[in-house]
């Protein structure tokens, strides 16, 4: 049996009249990787983003380790701290340094000491390839370089689960490579991860589970051959069609 | 209007001239400061997010109606007749401000009203990511605010700032009307004691011209600084492991 690290229930989700997430349910077990695929507008990114609460979800329960966290009881701050996430844009902290993007969280949420930040925070810069550019600042840095600085980021708070938000889309095609190589080597690395992406490829190669979206509903969830090769209904079908012909 | 005379009005008053623009000097940089500090308040309270009907909210809302009406007041009336306002109303009900604490206040409250809107711009042009960022490792409202927000907005703000501080260093000349001695009080004088107003007046001129070119010159500097390079180099550029 499996530990789930995060279970969904019953999750809905409206702007306005126009619902996003219907009834959705789903979990990650510890140690897993999970991504999740649908066409833009499916909901896939919402449900990323109402996992860490950056939307406030309508209605159903968001279990973390046995706690719902939709209670108004619960501290929202602390349970932020074991997500790591990664977002389509980076959104690195244009005012800091690399290393102080880093370390600013720990130190502050986390309330590490400064050296034992910057020693945690080179760790994983290192394991991204980007500690020899600790003193740079994001400006100066290529697409590729900031999203692996951001994963760096995320990494540093010693997540128990990293959420990926589409971390390639924004990329220039040549450097989607370098970003992916790291997360493929995260997967290794036992880490559990969910993972909002187009690059179908990838999605095959390194997930446990794959999960399809459409019009805010789980379609089909499974392995990647059963998902991504023997797609049992007709959305997903048609949807790997069109994105394969791409 | 010659050279001499010119020339002669300078040797006879320089010490004048050189009081009178310290004075100007001085206002200007100590409003600006505290104006900026006020526009800062002004801009975060503005921009303090709240759940609608809470407590919270109904006494934020009552404070930033307040601070509307002090924005509003402020730019929509002339700092010459704030100052007398300021001054002379005070007087009426038995406050004696000092002429330069009076000059402060009317030129701070007067640059704070400037900068509040210019701090929420500011604030408000912050990329949503960066908050969300932010959020996102955990950190609260304030805790965005004071290490990732409000650095980028200073930097944001600095433009506007130092235009505020050069509108101050020129328009603080009003402030003759409530006698404070700053250069154009200084210049009044002189030139009423000479009758030389258009030689006196030519000085007055490149006094201040000489003061905003220095200000904007060194604002501009600090500006470069604070961006820093455009380009990041690696000291040993060799090829880039990853993991």
């Amino acid at each position: 049996m499996m530990e789930k690290v995060i279970e969904i229930k019953h999750l809905n989700k409206s702007f306005g009249s126009h619902e996003v997430l219907r009834d959705v349910n789903f979990s990650v077990n510890k140690g897993e990787v999970v991504c999740l695929i649908g066409s833009s507008g499916s909901g896939k990114s919402t449900l990323l983003r109402c996992i860490n609460l950056l939307e406030t979800p309508s209605g159903g329960e968001i279990i973390y380790k046995g706690e719902n966290i939709l209670d108004d009881q619960h501290d929202i701050k602390k349970y932020r701290t074991h997500l790591g996430m990664v977002f389509q844009q980076f959104n690195l902290f244009n005012n800091h340094n690399v290393l102080k993007n880093c370390t600013v969280g720990q130190q502050k949420v986390l309330k590490r000491s400064k050296e034992e930040a910057a020693a945690n925070a080179l760790k994983y810069l290192k394991t991204v390839g980007m500690d020899q550019y600790v003193n740079a600042k994001p400006r100066q840095l290529s697409g590729g370089q900031k999203q692996r600085v951001a994963i760096a980021r995320a990494l540093a708070m010693d997540p128990e689960v990293m959420l990926f938000d589409e971390p390639t889309s924004a990329l220039d095609p040549e450097m989607v490579g370098e970003v992916l190589k790291v997360m493929r080597n995260l997967a290794d690395g036992g880490h559990t991860m969910l993972i909002v992406t187009h690059e179908m490829e990838f999605a095959r190669e390194v997930s446990d589970r794959v999960v399809f979206m459409d019009k805010g509903v789980i379609v089909e969830e499974g392995s990647p051959e059963q998902v991504l090769v023997n797609p049992k209904h007709e959305r997903t079908k048609e949807f790997l069609k069109r994105t394969i012909k791409q | 209007m010659s050279l001499d005379i010119i020339l002669s009005i300078l040797e006879e008053n320089w010490r004048s001239f050189l009081n009178g623009a310290y004075m100007t000097l001085l206002i200007a940089i100590i409003s600006t400061i505290i104006g900026a500090l006020i526009g800062l308040f002004i801009g975060i309270m503005h921009t303090i997010p709240v759940r609608k009907k809470s407590i919270k909210s109904v006494i934020l809302k009552v404070f930033n109606f307040i601070l509307t009406v002090y924005v509003e007041i402020f730019r929509g009336t002339p700092m010459i007749v704030q100052a007398m306002v300021v001054f002379y109303g005070l007087a009426a009900y038995g406050v004696q401000l000092d002429r330069f604490i009076a000059a402060i206040i009317v030129v701070g409250l007067n640059t704070g009203a400037y900068m509040a809107e210019y701090v929420r711009g500011g604030i408000v042009s912050i990329d949503k990511g960066q908050y969300e960022a932010a959020e996102a490792i955990g950190m609260g409202h304030f805790q965005t605010m004071t290490s990732v927000i409000l650095p980028q907005v200073f930097r944001n703000i600095l433009p506007a700032t130092g235009n505020q501080l050069i509108m101050n260093i020129k328009d603080s000349a009003v402030l003759s009307v409530i006698s404070v001695t700053e250069l154009f009080f200084t210049s009044t004088s002189i030139a009423g004691a000479n009758f030389r107003f258009a030689e006196t007046f030519f000085i007055t001129c490149i006094f201040y011209l000489i003061m905003t070119f220095v200000a904007s010159r060194i604002l501009r500097m600090i500006e470069k600084k604070m961006d820093g390079q455009n380009a990041y180099s690696v000291e040993s550029k060799r090829e880039e492991p990853i993991v």
